[in-house]
């Protein structure tokens, strides 16, 4: 479904992804890993069209997206859920949730608040708080519910586990475990194993903008020696 | 000897949230001190309580045993504090060799007069800085149509301009290809010791850190967790957690 | 006073505050979303006075006809306001904000001579509101029913928009792409259409606002500046972006002014202060004492630093020797070869240009746009004249001292104006202008007041044009060579260092403030001789010369020249002039012209006359190696 070659991008002058392919298919989740400054985001960002692509193909669908807006590549069903969670703050959860309503697509979960709610149920108690005021798990999973609303094929998570408590991770996996069986396609970017070996089915590692291994998580988990040189100091 | 740069008790609270919580270390003249750490480990609010940016909210920072709290940039960079930005910061309408010359003409305060002509004085010691980092040959050409890693470069030599005790390089390398990456660090590593400047630096590419600190310190949720060689920080078994995720 | 003058002038007060909250929520709101400073709104609210005055007379007055007339001529200026949308700015929401400045002037001049074209140029007096011309009496004052119904509507319109904002997702989309617009493009919202509804919204507030206005005031070609100069003060003194900060900000100011008015005269250890003449001055005191203290007004958010120019600018040439020597030898011999016509002409070309290269320094090098450079350009014309007629000093004498007399209040004025930065700064140069122009206007029996000063003629041996024309090149010229001289000075080094890169100047000890505030005095001074040379070729000096149209001038000369370039705003400066000139000899529609030639620059040229023909030449000389 998504399908990535030889993406180079840069964050003004600095050269940030130095050719970077990967793909991800309906009803999978793959992980992106790797430390930070490594380009995970990057990666996102260039995908979705807010960072230039420089050079390399980025095909939906197999449809070319690189050098749309992020409007339309939004609206051809790609959902974006950023590292630093961007929930509008000022505006109530509702609010938020309705900003990102698209109308419902072929071959895609229809999303309604309702059915959020019951995905993240910390949410439902919460409809008229402003985001400004939430906690740091909430607000999470108030990004990720506003991507959902725009009814997506495949989302793109940027470090959904970062900086949340242990409690709030596991029903983070929970519900993107909920999102995979709805057949979404899921490429998570994490620099956390732990919580990848417990959501993903693939895993790359991308380490100074290039990815260094593309593989089963359970490849990864029998390879100390990549772990070591790629994720650990 | 004392430390060039001690740090004792640094706090920092941004709407009841500590950022950086009781943290100590000190930097010796020559030595080279990385602080690692995961993304909101509190590295950047360490950084800028440090060079002025930010004023702690408790802790003392001593700079050649003198207490630099709440002094500004410029007038920390005046006691002998040298920065390079994580996103490099040039003047990119000048000439390479203008951006290291307005370090010396501020340094030798010589900025204020209105009539001369700029970039008479300082030629020599602006080429010297210049050969220093490599950077001669493009000293004519201005900042803001140079290649990313060469900017770094212009940013070490200003850097140096003002014979600073104290480097301070937040994610040197950051934006760099691969292969520049430790050789702009190599040659930071030369300069400062053989200037006997004490670095202090944030980096997040651990080839660079462990081939060229000293020592290594960890910050994670705003507290240190581990210091010591790279040999002795690699086998901490907190720092592996921090990094590989899982149950803290 | 007592209590019931006091009441009637609160009333008074939060009737003007109605239209003035209307057109500066427009404003803020166009503002928040787009991050454009339309100075074209004004002339919006112009229209809607305008609008609603000839709809009134079509549909008659009944109480149907005014009000079908007053909600039609908003509408009809929202569809105004989307076509600038439509066909102006979406074109250049990419090119940098000092570029959509520069449109936005353009359609103001459009606009003014489409109201000169269809309504004339004489004030229209609207009807009073049918079914609202009685007076209601309140603690014995009588107050008209019409501002009690004014009173009412500000509220109702803040609710109404209140509700808007908050209850329907196009509101919800609004507020969130006024803190991130990016973000909201990442969820599939499609900015252009947000970007037009958004304009029509805005404008709509803005033709209401001045609909609402016609039974209280005329329509006239001058409202276009004068309420964007009001909705600026009330959107900056409210926080950019923000409709409840424009609510409370118009009632102060609207409060404050009616009090000014209500006090009138009061002696105070025996000086008589008008108070009824300092309504603009308390305005714009309030404006920069907000400022000051809450650097982004009342209810205003910090927003993401944000310059007004195009970065990162490329070095600047050093001018040339010979260049400079030709250019001086031609116009010295001009005078031998050509008519007193040209030589006019000339004369007030070398004062625009030293205006615009003064101008042209503080925006481009040192990086701080000025919306009120005219505030020294005329403050340095007054002085010379008052020293010349009030203090009786020598002319050559006086045109020595005015400039130091601009310098004077640029080091007032400009203390305040570094501590902020971006359009906040602009605004308040502005308001500085508008402080100075009010004091001139106003204080008749110093400064002569509407009529200005006159009989401001140089000496005996300077009277003939052509003595004055040689006068003129030798104080301009030398005022733009010290300019440049200083600007590859370290200190004008310093400066343009420090527009590049503050983080870095501040890492490498300098103190940037207070170097740009040296060079706002510098350029005070120099736009104050410019002012000053200006004053003695006309022999009169009036209050148009401190206006927000002779800064916009400027401004214009200096962008459609070209910032990123010396010689550019010598280049505007004269091409501005000369076809002012030339179009306001041939047509009464020169403004419309003007605008006309700019947009056409502006589309077609984004860096600039001079920028775009170097751009030009340079990529014929790759073609040709």
């Amino acid at each position: 479904m998504l399908l990535v070659k030889d993406l180079h991008s840069y964050y003004g002058r600095a050269h940030i992804l130095h050719g970077v392919s990967l793909e991800a298919s309906g009803g999978e989740v793959v992980a992106l890993l790797g430390r930070n400054g490594a380009g995970k985001s990057t990666v996102m960002k260039t995908i979705m069209g807010l960072v230039p692509a420089a050079a390399g193909e980025v095909n939906f669908d197999g449809r070319r997206i690189e050098r749309l807006p992020p409007y339309r590549i939004a609206r051809l069903g790609l959902g974006y859920v950023p590292e630093d969670r961007r929930v509008f703050t000022e505006l109530t959860v509702m609010e938020n949730l309705a900003v990102g309503l698209q109308p419902p697509r072929k071959g895609a979960p229809a999303w309604t608040a309702d059915k959020l709610f019951a995905l993240f149920p910390n949410l439902a108690g919460m409809r008229e708080r402003p985001g400004g005021r939430m906690s740091g798990g909430e607000q999470q999973m108030l990004t990720i519910a506003r991507t959902l609303m725009g009814n997506p094929r495949c989302v793109l998570l940027d470090e959904p586990s970062e900086g949340l408590a242990p409690i709030i991770v596991e029903q983070m996996a929970h519900s993107i475990l909920a999102l995979k069986g709805e057949g979404l396609c899921v490429l998570l970017s994490e620099q956390n194993l732990h919580f990848s070996q417990a959501v993903a089915d693939r895993a790359y590692i991308i380490e100074k903008g290039q990815i260094r291994f593309g593989g089963s998580m359970a490849e990864l988990a029998s390879d100390a020696s990549l772990r070591e040189q790629y994720l650990s100091v | 000897m004392t430390a060039v740069l001690q740090v004792e008790g640094l706090h920092k609270s941004f709407g009841g949230v500590r950022a950086v919580a009781d943290v100590s270390f000190a930097v010796d003249a020559g030595e080279l001190l990385a602080l690692i750490g995961p993304n909101g480990a509190g590295k950047s609010t360490c950084f800028n309580m440090l060079n002025g940016q930010l004023v702690p909210d408790g802790g003392i920072v001593r700079l050649e045993g003198r207490d630099i709290v709440g002094m500004k940039p410029r007038q920390i960079w005046r006691r002998g504090v040298g920065r390079t930005f994580q996103i490099t910061a040039t003047f990119a309408s000048l000439s390479v060799r203008e951006n290291v010359q307005m370090a010396l003409y501020s340094h030798a305060g010589r900025l204020r007069s209105l009539l001369s002509r700029f970039g008479a004085a300082f030629a020599a010691e602006a080429d010297g800085l210049l050969d220093q980092v490599g950077m001669l040959d493009q000293a004519t050409r201005p900042c803001g149509v140079l290649a990313y890693g060469d900017l770094k470069r212009v940013e070490l030599a200003m850097a140096l301009a003002n014979q600073p005790r104290l480097l301070l390089m937040d994610e040197p390398t950051a934006g760099m290809a691969p292969r520049e990456r430790v050789a702009l660090m190599e040659l930071a590593a030369k300069l400062a010791r053989a200037q006997k400047i004490a670095v202090l630096f944030t980096e997040h590419d651990m080839d660079v850190v462990f081939s060229q600190a000293d020592r290594i310190i960890v910050l994670d949720r705003g507290q240190l967790i581990a210091g010591g060689t790279p040999p002795e920080v690699r086998a901490n078994p907190n720092v592996r957690a921090v990094y590989l995720g899982g149950t803290h | 006073m007592t209590f019931a003058s006091f009441i009637i002038q609160l009333l008074n007060g939060l009737a003007a505050a109605a239209s003035l909250f209307l057109v500066s929520a427009g404003l803020s709101l166009i503002f928040g979303v787009t991050r454009i400073v339309n100075f074209a709104h004004g002339s919006l609210y112009m229209l809607g006075l305008y609008g609603a005055y000839s709809l009134i007379q079509a549909l008659g007055r009944t109480p149907l006809g005014f009000w079908s007339a007053v909600v039609l001529a908003a509408l009809a200026v929202g569809l105004v306001g989307v076509l600038i949308e439509v066909l102006v700015l979406r074109r250049i929401y990419k090119a940098p904000e000092l570029f959509q400045l520069l449109a936005t002037f353009a359609v103001v001049l459009v606009i003014k001579d489409i109201a000169l074209f269809a309504w004339g140029a004489e004030d229209l007096v609207g009807p009073r509101a049918p079914g609202l011309s009685m007076a209601v009496e309140i603690l014995g004052r009588r107050i008209p029913a019409y501002d009690l119904l004014l009173i009412a509507i500000g509220p109702v319109v803040l609710l109404a928009m209140w509700l808007l904002l908050t209850r329907t997702r196009w509101g919800a989309l609004v507020r969130a792409a006024t803190q991130d617009r990016e973000m909201v493009g990442a969820l599939g919202v499609d900015q252009a259409r947000l970007f037009t509804s958004v304009f029509f919204v805005g404008s709509v507030l803005a033709g209401l606002g001045g609909a609402l206005q016609i039974p209280r005031e005329p329509a006239n070609l001058e409202l276009d500046l004068a309420v964007i100069a009001d909705a600026f003060v009330v959107t900056v003194v409210g926080g950019l972006g923000s409709i409840g900060g424009a609510f409370l900000a118009a009632i102060l100011i609207g409060v404050a002014k009616a009090f000014c008015i209500g006090v009138g005269t009061v002696h105070w250890f025996g000086a008589e202060i008008v108070f009824s003449k300092l309504t603009l001055v308390v305005e714009f005191l309030i404006m920069a004492i907000v400022l000051v203290v809450r650097p982004f007004g009342l209810l205003g958010k910090p927003q993401a630093a944000q310059r007004l120019a195009a970065d990162p600018a490329p070095p600047l040439a050093v001018p040339s020797w010979t260049f400079a020597l030709v250019w001086l030898a031609l116009l010295i011999g001009v005078p031998v070869v050509a008519d007193r016509y040209v030589t006019i002409l000339l004369t007030d070309i070398f004062c625009f240009a030293l205006f615009a290269v003064s101008l042209h320094f503080i925006m481009g090098p040192a990086g701080m746009v000025s919306f009120g450079h005219a505030a020294y350009f005329g403050l340095g014309a007054y002085a010379a004249g008052l020293l010349l007629k009030r203090a009786g000093l020598p002319m050559e004498l006086a045109l020595v001292l005015a400039p130091l007399v601009a310098g004077a209040f640029a080091i007032v004025y400009g203390w305040f104006c570094v501590r902020l930065s971006g359009v906040y700064l602009a605004m308040l140069t502005l308001a500085f202008a508008q402080i100075s122009w009010s004091i001139v206007f106003q204080w008749d029996s110093f400064t002569g007041g509407s009529n200005g000063v006159f009989g401001v003629w140089p000496s005996p041996w300077l009277a003939s044009k052509t003595a004055y024309y040689y006068l003129a090149l030798a104080f301009c010229g030398a005022g733009i060579t010290l300019l440049w001289r200083v600007l590859f000075s370290p200190f004008g080094y310093a400066l343009r260092a420090g527009r590049d890169s503050p983080l870095r100047a501040e890492a490498i000890g300098i103190d940037l403030r207070g170097y740009q505030w040296m060079a706002f005095v510098l350029v005070g001074a120099l736009a104050g001789l410019a002012g000053a040379v200006y004053a003695f070729s006309k022999g009169s000096i009036s209050p148009s010369a401190i206006s927000i149209a002779q800064s916009t001038d400027g401004l214009i000369m200096v962008l459609l020249g070209g910032v990123e370039t010396l010689t550019g705003p010598l280049a505007g400066a004269a091409i501005f002039t000369w076809l002012r000139d030339e179009l306001a000899r041939r047509t009464e529609f020169w403004r419309a012209v003007m605008g006309l030639v700019i947009l056409a620059i502006v589309l077609l040229f984004p860096q600039g006359l001079v920028g775009g023909l170097k751009a030009l030449m340079q990529r014929r000389r790759e073609v040709h190696s």
